[in-house]
């Protein structure tokens, strides 16, 4: 797939995700709408830009493989899929609908081109992202396993158990993303569960540790390139998001982590987004 | 009739079947949880150390990781003690594994009472339970050595998806013959007989052997069939038991509730109910004892399933 690199551009497409994320959620009536939107664009530069891939022919052998553990995000991941051509955008419309191929969590067995993994439940695609690794290393293969997950979500122990055997392994093929909102379902993750001092706890790991702006393009992708031409071990990215990103009421508000925008709301939001470009 | 060729346990007939697999299936790789040695893993290990891969002790992780060594193309042993692989991590098990329906190949080692000293904490009497109420899943539980070998080795060769394969610590009566077909979900009839029906699973199904054979002195012709396909379980050799002898007694080393003994009156109920009387663990916990005391305690040999048959056996006159 062409990479993208003119940033205008590359704001564009966040721009339409955010827009499908919106519409495809209040359509649906239920789902998770402040970390779509927070991941709006890692996710368009992941499939515009850092990843290869080959959108009409999924199951291509050399592709880099994304892991997606936090599966609650899934629109945005549709979103990204649809807009980069996996599938038509205007089947996002059928997002969590009996018989739809977009699943509330992602679920390989519906039959969605670009899902590598069915996942949604905490802490496990980690260990996933680990054992494919290993694969890829053994048969000396090209391509990255790129994983993805919630700040929240580390606080799941089996996230430190595949922390550890990431480095124990040496994985320089892997590359992990936290989705840093610093916001869970009941409130911040400081009153929830306090999970700082983040980047001491990865290096303590054996693990590289990067940090970026989740919503400045350049910076996501000059990150995950430094990331992906290191020597050796694996590497997590701290990416600094806003749950709800483009859409002022919203953000940082952790209300909005599992609820979807009211059909009322959907055009005052579109028009928000547009305009905070 | 079975005579007793040796005495050994069935998780070297793991081993066997890893290290063979091995031989023949480039892809197969083993993970291991600190226990490589007692859970038989080492087999393997030893032949292919580039193929072999420590995860320590993490369980939830080693089924995770087997998940993602399935979907690069291997097809993975993660292998711990039962009440670990089936308990532990079961919620990897179940969305990781199962839901991807990947060909990870799961071992539950030590399973049952017969761990003997180490007493409840590492006796796994639910797992049969578990790991056969997950979509995608096959469970295997085979009868001795010979078995488990073979059994390990169809379940990368019978089965595409995910199989969970239970075996033992101690050393066990082995009485198969390598000749005898071993087919995944194809029961096994070991004795025929008219009067009465044990099914069982496991080495169970030795004891279930000898008090068939000490019954034929009563004169109570006893059939005796291994089920080594929890799931799927051959219905139709569990209907036509019932249908030919009425009465059906179940063996197992695990809880009664979601056992052999439920999945045999599973099939049961909905097409041919008869009395079936369960022989296992009564919703209890195990304790710390040489494996025999136990099973004599807990009434899991072949004198108490013989004794069973006869009190069964009375009632229906």
């Amino acid at each position: 797939m062409p990479v993208i690199n003119n940033i205008q551009e590359l704001k564009k497409i966040s721009l339409e995700i955010r827009k499908d994320v919106v519409r495809s959620l209040a359509e649906a009536g239920s789902g998770h709408l402040g970390g779509s939107l927070g991941l709006a664009d890692i996710f368009t530069c992941l499939y515009f830009n850092i990843l290869n891939h080959k959108p009409d022919n999924p199951d291509w052998k050399n592709r880099d493989r994304l892991i997606l553990s936090i599966g609650h995000v899934a629109p945005v991941f549709y979103a990204a899929l649809a807009h980069s051509g996996y599938f038509n955008p205007k089947e996002l419309m059928t997002l969590r609908r009996l018989g739809s191929r977009l699943q509330g969590h992602p679920g390989k067995e519906h039959g969605l081109p670009g899902i590598e993994l069915s996942a949604g439940s905490l802490g496990q695609g980690l260990s996933v992202a680990v054992g494919l690794a290993l694969a890829g290393k053994m048969d000396k293969k090209s391509w990255n396993v790129f994983s993805i997950h919630g700040d929240g979500e580390l606080q799941e122990g089996s996230i430190w158990e595949a922390v550890m055997s990431a480095s124990h392994h040496q994985l320089n093929n892997l590359v992990a993303l936290i989705d840093r909102n610093c916001v869970q379902i009941d409130g911040k993750n400081s009153d929830v569960m306090e999970i700082e001092p983040l980047k001491d706890k990865f290096q303590s790991f054996g693990w590289e540790v990067m940090a970026c702006n989740g919503h400045d393009h350049k910076d996501i992708i000059a990150t995950y390139q430094k990331a992906i031409n290191r020597k050796k071990g694996p590497v997590v990215i701290i990416a600094k998001t806003h749950m709800g990103k483009g859409i002022k009421s919203i953000e940082d508000d952790y209300h909005w982590h599992g609820k979807p925008p009211k059909p009322e709301q959907v055009n005052a939001f579109i028009k928000e987004l547009e305009q905070n470009q | 009739m079975f005579t007793l060729k040796q005495l050994k346990p069935t998780r070297f007939g793991f081993g066997e079947g890893l290290k063979s697999l091995g031989e023949k299936h480039p892809n197969v790789v083993a993970l291991g949880a600190d226990i490589t040695s007692s859970v038989s893993v080492n087999f393997f290990k030893e032949a292919f150390p580039d193929r072999f891969f420590s995860f320590g002790i993490a369980e939830q992780n080693i089924m995770g990781a087997a998940a993602g060594f399935a979907l690069g193309g291997k097809i993975p042993f993660a292998t711990t003690y039962a009440v670990f692989s089936a308990l532990r991590a079961t919620d990897q098990v179940r969305i990781s594994i199962c839901y991807n329906n990947l060909p990870v190949k799961i071992g539950g080692a030590h399973a049952g009472i017969s761990v003997g000293p180490d007493g409840a904490t590492h006796q796994a009497l639910e797992d049969i339970a578990i790991m056969r109420t997950l979509p995608n899943m096959t469970v295997l539980s085979p009868c001795d050595a010979t078995q488990t070998k073979r059994a390990t080795i169809a379940s990368v060769e019978q089965v595409n998806g995910p199989a969970y394969i239970r075996f033992g610590r101690e050393a066990v009566p082995d009485f198969t013959t390598e000749d005898l077909p071993f087919e995944v979900g194809k029961g096994q009839l070991l004795k025929e007989g008219q009067d009465i029906t044990i099914i069982a699973t496991g080495h169970l199904v030795w004891e279930a052997l000898q008090a068939a054979y000490r019954l034929e002195k009563q004169n109570i012709d006893v059939r005796v069939i291994n089920i080594h396909t929890i799931k799927p379980i051959d219905e139709e050799i569990i209907i036509k038991a019932a249908q030919e002898t009425g009465l059906i007694v179940t063996a197992e080393e695990h809880q009664i509730y979601g056992g052999l003994g439920s999945a045999v009156a599973e099939v049961l109920v909905k097409s041919n109910p008869v009395k079936v009387n369960m022989i296992g663990m009564n919703d209890q916990f195990g304790e710390s004892g040489k494996p025999e005391e136990l099973m004599q305690k807990y009434g899991l040999t072949s004198a108490h399933i013989a004794e069973k048959i006869i009190e069964i056996n009375k009632q229906k006159r």
